[in-house]
């Protein structure tokens, strides 16, 4: 199975080309700079808090769905990815050169801005910063993976993954504490808590994280990909 | 030669038929899918495409099913209704990368050559976005010629192109035809497809109606009954004298409403009939006060096919 390299080169384009790439380089760059004020107004280490409720649980899903959705979602919604499939290229090629151009993305404006913040906030703790950094790389690929099957599935795509980033992971997940089962953010967050024990461990054990995050991320490509063979152009009658 | 086959073809959604037991072939040269809005042309193409299963029966190309099979596409070009969205390309880079996708040795050559069929080098260079309908289309025809298919299918290609680039466009498919392509396009518009296909097929809800070249299409369209309405100082006495006519197949008393009524008269010969009405009348002692004809729609000729 291998990359298919204008469907990279489109997606790329489709990805920074409209204003959506603005809004999701905006995402990142709010994290750093609220990371830089808090800095500069108090003491290292104050306001660290800020990685995980902040980059982690908002920013990183956010960016993971706004760069899986405008690699696909637009070109499903309107038909026109027909021009893209209509060739002799297995269409899990497309789906997962697709994957690897929004997964690039969630990677550079998900995972790497919550090292950054963590540097900043607290320069003597880079192995704090790094775990966030590592369970925001694991969780940003299965987010893109699932947003990226989302985008496949519906038209609805981006109120479907803010449905489960804000109402699922976010509220229920706080109030809930079982939801962690089912929560690609608490898997992210066991994987740093491995990393660095000054990251608090939800409680699902390091093996369960990251055979589920495995599995999610592999179904949802799999998935996206069976949705693409399946494509169905429908007619305007 | 390629050849696409469509054997006893079904297909539904839901408890909704959108097209119903279909058999063509479709071979070398240019065929016209003609029918009326919502008749299912579109969802035949997208069946002969390898966007829709079907819910019976198969299409093949070659023999080949082409459902969830990329190969064929190595045959196929496919230019759909759907707009191009890729606005932030130039049409040169779209057509580059659908020769690229295709695995062409020499994109950028291909690219050129599909670019020069359809007369779209020098606008090439522009975006996307800033085409015009006709433009888009003859793009979009390039993307599919890139490859050099053996067939082409074509979602209602002349809608909305000015009437200048649509004599281009037919003199484009036909000399596809010539050269042993199998073209298929879909169109509304009897005429446009007159002017561009041998051979018509015709399907009306869902339902294949007619197949055959269009000499005799248009025979079968033109020799239908024709209805009109005639309305007469006396109705029932011009109705008896009528129906003594040879050109004349049906008559029947509207009922009469606010002291007007008239006569629904079926019509099988146009010429005859509007030579003998006038003195068919004045014979009666009938003054004529109206006369309509009340079915010139497209949507009556395709019904009174089906129901043949």
């Amino acid at each position: 199975m291998t990359l298919n390299a204008t469907i990279l080169r489109l997606s790329a384009q489709a990805l920074l080309g409209r204003r959506r790439g603005l809004v999701l380089a905006l995402i990142p760059a709010v994290v750093v700079a609220l990371a830089i004020v808090v800095r500069a107004l108090t003491e290292s280490g104050t306001g660290y808090e800020i990685v995980n409720a902040v980059g982690f649980t908002l920013a990183l899903p956010l960016v993971a769905l706004l760069a899986a959705s405008a690699v696909l979602g637009p070109e499903v919604d309107d038909g026109s990815i027909v021009y893209l499939i209509a060739k002799p290229v297995p269409r899990r090629v497309v789906a997962l050169s697709k994957y690897a151009v929004a997964w690039l993305a969630t990677m550079a404006l998900g995972a790497v801005p919550l090292f950054l913040a963590g540097l900043i906030l607290q320069a003597d703790a880079p192995s704090k910063a790094l775990a966030w950094a590592v369970g925001g790389a694991v969780a940003g690929t299965t987010y893109a993976a699932l947003f990226l099957a989302l985008a496949a599935l519906t038209r609805h795509a981006v109120v479907a993954g803010l449905l489960f980033v804000l109402l699922w992971e976010g509220l229920l997940g706080g109030l809930l504490s079982g939801i962690k089962w089912l929560a690609i953010g608490a898997w992210g967050r066991e994987i740093a808590s491995a990393v660095s024990s000054a990251v608090d461990d939800p409680g699902t054990g390091l093996t369960y994280a990251v055979l589920a995050s495995l599995v999610v991320t592999a179904f949802s490509l799999w998935f996206a990909g069976d949705r693409l063979r399946s494509f169905t152009l429908r007619g305007d009658e | 030669m390629a050849t696409i086959s469509l054997d006893a073809v079904s297909r539904w959604y839901g408890n909704v038929v959108a097209v119903n037991g279909i058999t063509m072939t479709i071979g070398p040269g240019v065929t016209g899918l003609l029918g009326p809005n919502g008749a299912g042309k579109s969802t035949l193409i997208a069946l002969m495409s390898g966007f829709l299963s079907p819910s019976a029966g198969s299409v093949t190309l070659d023999g080949t099913p082409i459902w969830r099979n990329t190969e064929v596409y190595r045959t196929i070009g496919l230019v759909p209704e759907r707009e191009i969205s890729f606005g932030y390309l130039t049409g040169h880079q779209f057509v580059i990368a659908n020769a690229e996708l295709h695995g062409l040795p020499d994109p950028g050559a291909a690219a050129q050559r599909a670019l020069e069929i359809v007369d779209m080098v020098e606008p090439a260079a522009r975006r996307i976005g800033t085409y015009s309908k006709g433009m888009r289309q003859r793009v979009k025809l390039a993307s599919a010629l890139v490859h050099d298919p053996g067939v082409l299918l074509l979602d209602e290609p002349f809608n909305g192109v000015d009437p200048r680039q649509r004599l281009h466009l037919m003199a484009l498919l036909q000399r596809f035809g010539a050269e042993g392509r199998t073209v298929l396009f879909s169109s509304h518009i009897l005429e446009e497809v007159e002017q561009v296909a041998r051979q018509i097929e015709v399907v009306v809800s869902g339902r294949h109606a007619a197949s055959g070249d269009f000499g005799e299409i248009r025979r079968l369209m033109t020799d239908r009954p024709v209805q009109y309405v005639v309305v007469s100082s006396d109705d029932r006495r011009l109705a008896s004298a009528l129906i003594a006519e040879p050109s004349v197949v049906a008559v029947s008393l509207r009922p009469v409403v606010a002291g007007r009524g008239g006569v629904d008269v079926s019509v099988s010969d146009l010429g005859g009939f509007a030579h003998r009405l006038p003195r068919v009348s004045h014979d009666a002692g009938v003054r004529l006060i109206e006369l309509s004809p009340t079915d010139e729609s497209l949507e009556s000729v395709f019904a009174y096919l089906v129901g043949r």
